[in-house]
């Protein structure tokens, strides 16, 4: 990189690449090689920097200086200006919302400024297809001084001291993990990499082997090297063809530097990696499930005991760790487990990433020290509440956490501190609600999202959760009965004390956690046959104000289903019965005589 | 440590490391509701999927309740398993359970003899709180077995025994979450697919989803029908175990009650299958004698070891799964199908009627046997040699339908000359029978000598694979046995990859034998049925006069009057078979 004086590093994730960032590249080095300065400009596509609200983003270096929003039109301007003239695009900057002033560069935007970048470390600052790269920032370091340095048991020692504990949900702390899987006598081990992401709007593990794959493959060595396996496998959904491509890619260089494969550095230790690709079911994400899916059976999980570090893959141990957790690993073993385990609370050690969605300013991934506010990642990195509206809850955990209120706001995150919330970590989604969100209906839409991806072995999962959604349609239907609300406490809570595995145990919380704060707005659905947010179709009634209509027959000749009538000039009226609450009269009305209630 | 202190409700409990909590709280006395575990003691068959969760319990200072059938004790462990919470989750799951379930009992195949009602019964299950949606699928109906999987409970018993014990593979759950389902592949019809129809799902199986094909209107129609001689065989399997169905003890022989009760619902003629078994072991026997003779004269083109041929499941397997060795099962056709085809001849002949007005039905213990009577090349003229096969279950429903009391029957004889059986043809209904029967005619045939002794209790027993060398006056003839499909699976194997030492291998699809055919009283679990039922068998053959099938006088007889000698063209014409590659 030392020869170039200047790059450009050009967001290639998922979701900017559909934004066209591979053009935006070949047009710059289109460009750049027209105006002879391709010796000392480098066009570089990197993984996601995590701001994608404001995706394509292009980052030149060394000035730091942060464009959003980039299309491929804005490429001759960013070259005639910023490289050929030094001189800034200042519309391709990013504005704060807060105060109107233009940002350029990238450590002064309040989205970044209080993240700390452990697992995302090298995220939108490397080419993840250039292995050197990869190596120039500390790369296979941890990797190398493990083999030569270090025994297994030093490097558990230190994975252990560091606090690390799962990322992927449990949070199980995985030096133990390690620990318990290397003491299991047996000459076939595994070390599996969990990347089977399936909460929904979650998406680190993606961006992470998009942007930094070889951090993942450093770790699950240095994890091989500790418990004893000499192959690794990688559980990844299909739907990740890029992610799949960049591995690949990581893999294949990986092994052609002896980083990877048959005698390792000249150590002796040999390991060799392999992808298999799941599916995408979002219950193979628990370990069991994962790796009878692995193994070609149903992806279904079984009951532990065994644990999978006991019997895991083929019947061998296996140590199971998710993408994030191994990226955390080799930072860990080159910065100490003291400097790790300084960041954090004190049960959870170090960062997580949070993928922000829902009605938030800045939607994207960030990574901030276990510890920080819900209100600090809302309203200082997230930007707050879009278009100005008030916050109502933030779903933490995905499908199986809980939604916390505006009351919970200044709870530091932690493991511990969601759970006793009614939420949990898991992987890290994090979906922001606001004032028109119906808190049934959000139930409703988990329900439904674990009950298309319940595996239905258990019977409390597979029928429960069924029933529970039937519940929760009728009440949004405006059909529930009082005693509605008590069947759906009743109902999670043996579903959560009688399912087989975590996705059944949890799948109830967002119905637990939505009654428990929002009793009052199921009791309107209920009782009185109101969704407060006016979310819920079924209980709108749209109605013509007489004194305010002029018979002008708008939304006479708009009602698609006929449900209106009167006379030109005559007031109008809605028939109820045929109503099918789709608003156009609604929007049609020139003279507000229509109300929604 | 080897044992574990604990408490279940309060009692101390000392038990070996590694018992379940079910098992742990069985021994003292309490007995935890299960619905999918399924246990079969000694033959090594268990479904746990721990996916009901009907069996849950109280673990104290444990988050959730535990699986009982699926979570070993450890030390200190104080459980309660009718703890209110308990109590209450286990009503719900059942509730659940129930809320996705036909409520047809009234007119359920099932009804009466269906765990779950019995569980909803015991739970105490008077309303269901919880209604929704139920699942609805097409029937699927085959020619032996009947899937209703509106019925299904996910309990994946018929799963684990097609797929482990019998490594059959058609029936696995399918698609995900409320939809799931335990089907053949792409929810084809089970007779598209490789099912041999063994019917161990059937015998599993706890609700109405899987059952057999009910043949007993046809029978009633049959005699019913006064242009038409109506004659029964019944398999050696059934007598110990339809007593079962009129609240007999397992293991109780009914064989006298059965041909009263048969006789009474107006079945012309009474015949045994054992008849034919001990013609199948003149034909088998001779084959085993004429190949194992052409291989210790030098041909080294003769195909050994020789299988057995009787069961149809086991045929349709090979047939599936192992085309390129169809040529080593004997060619001798089943006991069923040797009946039908002396009865719709030489019986047919000695009664002057043409083989269309005779029907021939058959009692059996199996469901495959439905399926088999159907195959193409037992009919002639398109009329079938066995008509009607039906189960020992179907066969109680008729005696009940026709107001018998059975218990006070009287014990009658069979008829003659396809009535008369020896203690050879008995045992076939169980696991090393076939061979033992096999082996007293083969080794006096061959020595020319009286045996020494009729039991060979080196082939008897319940091991899934049993090996034995018997001495054939100097000549060491070795022999397999192997039931459950898996178990011959490897044993064939074994065979392809040029390992096999064997002379003659016995098999037979279902565990235990035909005692433990799919046609049989259910067993609800309990494996030590079979084994009660295997006794009788056993002490059939011990009370009788006659133990070797070449001293049946009217297999004698046959061969005189009718066939000839063993293997003759006639013999091949009418009682051998051949088979053919589906794959």
């Amino acid at each position: 990189m030392t020869d170039y004086k200047m790059h450009l590093l050009i967001c290639g994730g998922t979701g900017c690449k559909a934004s066209e960032s591979d053009e935006i590249k070949k047009r710059l080095n289109q460009l750049i090689h027209d105006l002879g300065l391709a010796d000392e400009v480098q066009v570089v596509l990197t993984g996601c920097f995590g701001f994608c609200e404001k995706g394509p983003i292009v980052k030149v270096l060394p000035d730091n200086t942060f464009y959003v929003q980039v299309t491929p039109n804005d490429v001759v301007e960013i070259v005639e200006e910023h490289i050929v003239k030094g001189r800034l695009v200042k519309r391709l900057l990013y504005t704060d919302p807060t105060n109107d002033e233009q940002i350029s560069d990238s450590k002064g935007m309040d989205f970044y400024k209080k993240q700390i970048r452990i697992a995302l470390k090298n995220c939108g600052f490397i080419n993840p297809e250039n292995i050197d790269e990869y190596i120039a920032r500390d790369g296979y370091q941890a990797l190398g001084k493990c083999l030569s340095e270090r025994t297994p048991e030093e490097v558990i020692k230190e994975v252990k001291d560091s606090g690390l504990r799962g990322r992927g949900g449990g949070g199980f702390p995985t030096g133990l993990k390690w620990e318990i899987t290397k003491n299991v006598e047996n000459d076939q081990k595994y070390v599996v990499c969990n990347a089977d992401e399936g909460d929904p709007g979650a998406f680190m593990d993606r961006s992470i082997l998009e942007g930094d794959p070889h951090s993942v493959l450093e770790a699950m060595a240095i994890c091989g090297y500790c418990i004893g396996a000499d192959k690794g496998l990688v559980y990844i959904r299909a739907e990740y063809p890029l992610a799949i491509q960049r591995l690949k890619i990581a893999i294949k260089q990986a092994e052609e530097y002896g980083l990877i494969g048959d005698d390792i550095l000249g150590t002796g230790f040999n390991f060799h990696i392999e992808l298999r690709y799941g599916a995408g079911a979002f219950v193979c994400g628990e370990e069991t499930a994962l790796i009878h899916s692995m193994e070609g059976l149903r992806g279904e999980p079984t009951f532990k005991p065994p644990f999978p570090s006991v019997s895991g893959y083929m019947g061998k141990p296996t140590n199971v760790n998710n993408v994030e957790t191994f990226a955390n690993i080799p930072v860990i073993l080159n910065k100490g487990a003291e400097w790790f385990s300084k960041i954090g609370t004190e049960k959870s050690k170090g960062t997580k990433v949070f993928a922000l969605a829902g009605k938030i300013n800045n939607v994207g991934l960030i990574e901030v020290p276990m510890g920080t506010t819900l209100r600090e990642v809302i309203y200082d990195i997230g930007g707050g509440i879009k278009d100005g509206k008030e916050f109502k809850a933030v779903q933490t955990g995905g499908p199986s956490g809980g939604c916390l209120t505006k009351d919970f706001l200044d709870l530091p995150i932690d493991y511990d501190n969601l759970l006793a919330s009614g939420s949990m970590m898991g992987s890290g989604g994090m979906i922001v609600m606001d004032e028109n969100d119906c808190m049934v209906s959000i139930a409703k839409f988990y329900l439904d999202f674990t009950l298309e991806e319940s595996c239905g072995k258990c019977t409390p999962c597979r029928v429960g959760n069924k029933r529970l959604y039937e519940l929760l349609d009728k009440i949004t239907q405006g059909k529930g009965e009082e005693q509605d609300i008590e069947k759906l406490k009743e109902l999670s809570v043996v579903i959560k004390d009688t399912a087989l595995c975590g996705l059944g145990q949890t799948s109830p919380n967002p119905v637990l956690s939505t009654i428990k704060n929002f009793e009052d707005e199921y009791k309107a659905h209920v009782l009185d046959g109101k969704c407060p947010a006016g979310q819920c179709k079924s209980l709108l009634r749209y109605d013509i104000v007489e004194d305010l209509c002029t018979g002008c027959t708008l939304c006479f000749r708009n009602c698609p289903v006929g449900a209106i009538s009167g006379e030109r000039r005559q007031p109008h009226y809605i028939d109820q019965t045929l109503c099918i609450k789709c608003g156009v009269c609604y929007e049609k009305c020139k003279f507000n005589a229509i109300t929604l209630t | 440590m080897d044992i574990v202190n604990l408490t279940i409700d309060n009692k101390p409990v000392v038990v070996k490391s590694g018992t379940t909590i079910l098992e742990a709280a069985s021994g003292v006395g309490m007995h935890i509701p299960t619905l999918c575990h399924m246990k079969l003691d000694d033959l090594n068959i268990e479904n746990k999927p721990g996916g009901c969760r009907i069996c849950v319990v109280e673990v104290e200072g444990r988050r959730n309740l535990a699986p009982a059938c699926c979570t070993d004790v450890s030390e200190g462990m104080k459980i309660n398993t009718h703890s209110m919470r308990v109590i209450n989750a286990r009503r719900t799951v059942m509730e659940l359970i129930l809320s996705d379930h036909p409520f047809d009992c009234l007119i359920c195949a099932k009804s009466g003899n269906c765990e779950l009602q019995d569980l909803a019964h015991n739970l105490g299950i008077r309303e269901i709180h919880y209604k929704g949606e139920q699942s609805t699928y097409r029937e699927d109906t085959s020619p032996a077995i009947i899937r209703e999987v509106d019925k299904c409970i996910m309990c994946r018993r018929c799963e684990t025994m097609c797929n482990e014990v019998q490594t059959v593979g058609v029936l696995s759950a399918i698609n995900r979450g409320f939809e799931s389902v335990v089907s053949p592949a792409f929810e084809m019809n089970l007779d598209h697919s490789v099912c041999t129809y063994c019917g161990q799902c059937v015998a599993v199986c706890p609700t109405g989803a899987l059952t057999e094909v009910d043949e007993t209107g046809k029978v009633i129609r049959a005699l019913s029908d006064p242009t038409k001689t109506v004659i029964v065989q019944t398999a050696p399997a059934v007598r110990a175990a339809l007593g079962e169905e009129f609240g007999m003890e397992a293991g109780s022989l009914v064989t006298g009650k059965m041909v009263a009760a048969l006789r009474r619902l107006g079945f012309d003629h009474v015949f045994d299958t054992d008849f034919a078994a001990d013609l199948t072991i003149m034909e088998e026997g001779t084959e085993l004698l004429n190949r194992l003779g052409k291989h210790l004269a030098g041909d080294k083109d003769v195909k050994l070891p020789i299988l057995t041929s009787c069961c149809p499941a086991w045929v349709k397997f090979f047939e599936h799964q192992f085309p390129e060795m169809k040529d080593i099962p004997s060619t001798a056709r089943s006991p069923q199908q040797m009946f039908g085809a002396i009865a719709k001849t030489y019986f047919a002949d000695q009664l002057g009627i043409k083989r269309e007005d005779l029907v021939v039905v058959s009692i059996m213990p199996c469901v495959a046997k439905k399926y088999e009577c159907g195959r193409d090349e037992f009919k002639t003229n398109d009329n079938p040699d066995v008509d009607h096969a039906i189960t020992t279950r179907e066969l109680a429903a008729l005696i009940k339908l026709s107001n018998i009391e059975f218990k006070s029957l009287p014990n009658e004889d069979f008829d003659n000359p396809l009535g008369e059986s020896t203690g050879a043809g008995v045992i076939f209904g169980t696991t090393g029978g076939v061979i033992e029967a096999a082996v007293r005619t083969a080794y006096e045939i061959h020595t020319k000598k009286e045996l020494p002794r009729l039991d060979f209790d080196e082939l008897r027993g319940m091991e899934g694979i049993r090996e034995a060398t018997i001495d054939f006056d100097g000549l060491p003839i070795k022999i397999g046995i192997a039931h459950g499909l898996g178990n011959a699976r490897k044993l064939l194997e074994d065979i392809q990859a040029g390992k096999s030492e064997f002379h003659a291998i016995e098999i037979m699809s279902c565990p235990g034998g035909c005692i433990g055919g799919g046609g049989q009283p259910y067993h609800h679990g309990d494996a030590g049925i079979l084994k009660k039922r295997q006794a009788a068998l056993y002490q059939e053959d011990k009370n009788k006069t006659l133990r070797k099938s070449h001293e049946n006088p009217h297999i004698i007889e046959l061969y005189e009057k009718f066939l000839g000698e063993p293997m003759s063209e006639k013999a091949h014409h009418l009682l051998h078979t051949e088979y053919f590659d589906r794959t």
